[in-house]
């Protein structure tokens, strides 16, 4: 057993990149992310790695530098969030594109606007098609290991695409958890030597990076990049899962199946938000229901067919998303679970509950709501939009604002619903005095989802 | 890294990601053909102080160690910036329209020497072998 230690998320990210010691980092600071880059520069400082450390002006410039360092042979990484993130857009595609096995660590935050530094997924939903690996971790241990392992992924060389390993801010990344660490010469072990494919400091074999393609040849290199990602990228995740956990004892897999097998309500959820859910379950199964989860790790590549038959067996399946895709039938990870249901023989009922944006909270009693919920579904119906947000109920002083009221089915007691039956409400977000809890924002009221064409009924076909 | 130019390769046999196996091919991409305004040189007036090799953005500008010869028509867009940044009291570059040009010296043509200028050089200059 390695040593146990209590770290915080970014600690542990630290302490994961010391052990890598990549060759170079270039970094820009950014809420939750700045303790890594921050701690690791110490290391730095102390002469306790061999890294070339590019403090640069943004983070637009960071990843270029990561981009030309990576060319230029060198092993790579850095971290960001949000709006960081966000601002290395264009250069995303690019890493991706050049085939430079970087490894970034995103801690997830909240795009502005309204500007907020807790957690959601929009960040880095918001690049889920730049080409890039994204794996989600639930714990500090979890994030510790997938850098470690990101860095094997990405430079595998039926891979080499960059990785990006994601941790949910300030609830993982700034909390202390007790974790178990790998010795120095493991991890150095593990993630072994690194031999770039190509090199601009070759001499002996001159290359050229970054070329232009005409309309002859575009399409060619991004066939390239889909064989990377959909042919070989799930493969290649399972295999250094597995053998980390020859390495380290814990192995690790596209995603965590809890009490699935013979489970008829499921929830499927990324990161932290899962521990919730995973003890919802435990409470339910004590009572009887048969409910059970799925922690979705490897988000990108999408395993759709290992997804299909996980949860293929269940009557309905929730999908929560921790982020918005506004404009569509669910967020985004409701589309591709749906999509990888969709050719299925039999299937679950698939619904879609947005969650914990700006860093709203998600408790077990909430996952429980989600399940008592998911039981009074029938087994089909039309899947709409109307009320598919889920707001949780205030703990403490911390949730001055905005808590549910949860839309739970029945009309009784709704403080936003002037008057019964009226049609096609739309959203409001009330903000009440100092002391008196608004209710959460919400959707569109009941007796808009009807579909069109269908005569007015006093319960929408979807029964929400 | 299979690099075959004389047909297109599919995507299984491409280098990775764009990647050219070789360095500085660029120079084979003959862009003089995207001119439409042709600089002239002037030998009488020219200085050789090289301003307008320093800032050409497609290095078209030719020396022989210290001296200006001329212009890379295989490589030269017609930007205008070497006239634009030739000394304003010297000006021995002029931007003409590439047809003229064409018309008047041919695919080739550019400077034309005089015995002054071709005495300082220790004989007529030669152009530029393409």
């Amino acid at each position: 057993m390695g040593m146990i230690v209590a770290y915080t998320g970014n600690q542990a990210l630290a302490e994961a990149m010391r052990q890598i010691d990549p060759d170079v980092c270039a970094a820009y600071p950014i809420t939750p992310s700045t303790q890594v880059m921050e701690t690791f520069s110490e290391y730095v400082a102390d002469g306790k790695v061999h890294t070339e450390l590019i403090p640069v002006e943004s983070e637009h410039s960071a990843l270029s530098a990561c981009v030309g360092a990576a060319a230029a042979g060198a092993r790579v990484t850095t971290a960001t969030s949000s709006q960081g993130l966000a601002l290395m857009h264009e250069i995303l595609y690019i890493a991706a594109s050049l085939r430079l096995p970087i490894v970034l660590a995103n801690v997830n935050r909240a795009l502005s606007g309204p500007i907020n530094i807790h957690v959601d997924h929009s960040d880095s939903m918001g690049s889920r098609d730049a080409g890039w690996i994204q794996l989600y971790s639930e714990n500090a241990q979890e994030a510790y290991d997938n850098l470690i392992q990101a860095v094997r992924i990405a430079e595998h060389p039926a891979v080499l695409t960059p990785v990006m390993v994601c941790l949910d801010g300030f609830t993982v990344s700034h909390s202390i958890q007790r974790m178990e660490l790998l010795a120095d010469a493991e991890v150095r072990g593990f993630v072994g030597h690194y031999a770039p494919r190509a090199s601009l400091l070759d001499l002996e074999r001159p290359v050229t990076f970054g070329a232009l393609d005409l309309q002859d040849y575009y399409i060619e290199h991004k066939r390239q990049q889909r064989e990377a990602l959909d042919g070989h990228a799930l493969r290649v995740i399972r295999e250094v899962g597995s053998d980390f956990g020859t390495v380290a004892g814990r192995p690790y897999d596209l995603f965590e199946s809890y009490r699935l097998v013979d489970a008829e309500l499921g929830i499927l959820i990324m990161s932290s938000a899962s521990g919730s859910v995973k003890e919802a379950v435990d409470h339910l199964r004590e009572r009887g229901v048969k409910a059970g989860a799925l922690r979705l790790r490897a988000f990108r590549p999408f395993p759709a067919r290992e997804i299909a038959q996980a949860v293929g067996v269940l009557r309905v399946l929730a999908v929560l998303d921790r982020a918005e895709a506004f404009g569509t039938p669910g967020g985004p990870l409701f589309a591709d679970v749906r999509t990888a249901l969709f050719d299925l023989p039999t299937r679950p009922r698939v619904v879609n509950y947005i969650f914990g944006l700006g860093g709203r909270d998600f408790l077990p009693e909430d996952a429980e709501g989600v399940f008592a919920r998911l039981a009074t579904l029938p087994d089909a119906g039309p899947w709409c939009r109307c009320a598919n947000i889920w707001a949780s109920a205030p703990r403490g002083e911390t949730q001055r604002r905005g808590h549910g009221n949860h839309n739970r089915g029945g009309r009784a007691r709704d403080p936003l619903v002037r008057s019964e039956g009226a049609v096609g409400q739309a959203a409001e977000h009330e903000t009440g005095p100092p002391g008196r809890r608004p209710p959460a924002v919400r959707w569109v009221q009941r007796g808009d989802c009807r579909a069109p064409g269908l005569a007015r009924q006093p319960v929408p076909p979807c029964g929400h | 890294m299979g690099w075959d130019e004389a047909r297109k390769m599919g995507w299984q046999e491409l280098p990775l990601g764009g990647l050219i196996p070789v360095a500085g091919n660029t120079e084979k991409y003959q862009t003089g053909g995207w001119r439409t305004f042709r600089p002239m040189l002037d030998l009488a007036k020219c200085t050789d102080c090289a301003i307008c090799w320093y800032y050409c953005p497609d290095s078209a500008v030719v020396f022989e160690g210290q001296l200006m010869l001329g212009f890379n028509l295989a490589h030269c867009k017609g930007c205008g910036v070497c006239a634009a940044v030739c000394p304003t009291r010297v000006v021995a570059i002029t931007m003409i329209e590439e047809g003229d040009a064409e018309r008047q010296y041919g695919a080739e043509g550019r400077v034309t020497p005089d015995a002054k200028t071709a005495a300082k050089a220790g004989g007529p200059r030669k152009p530029p072998a393409e």
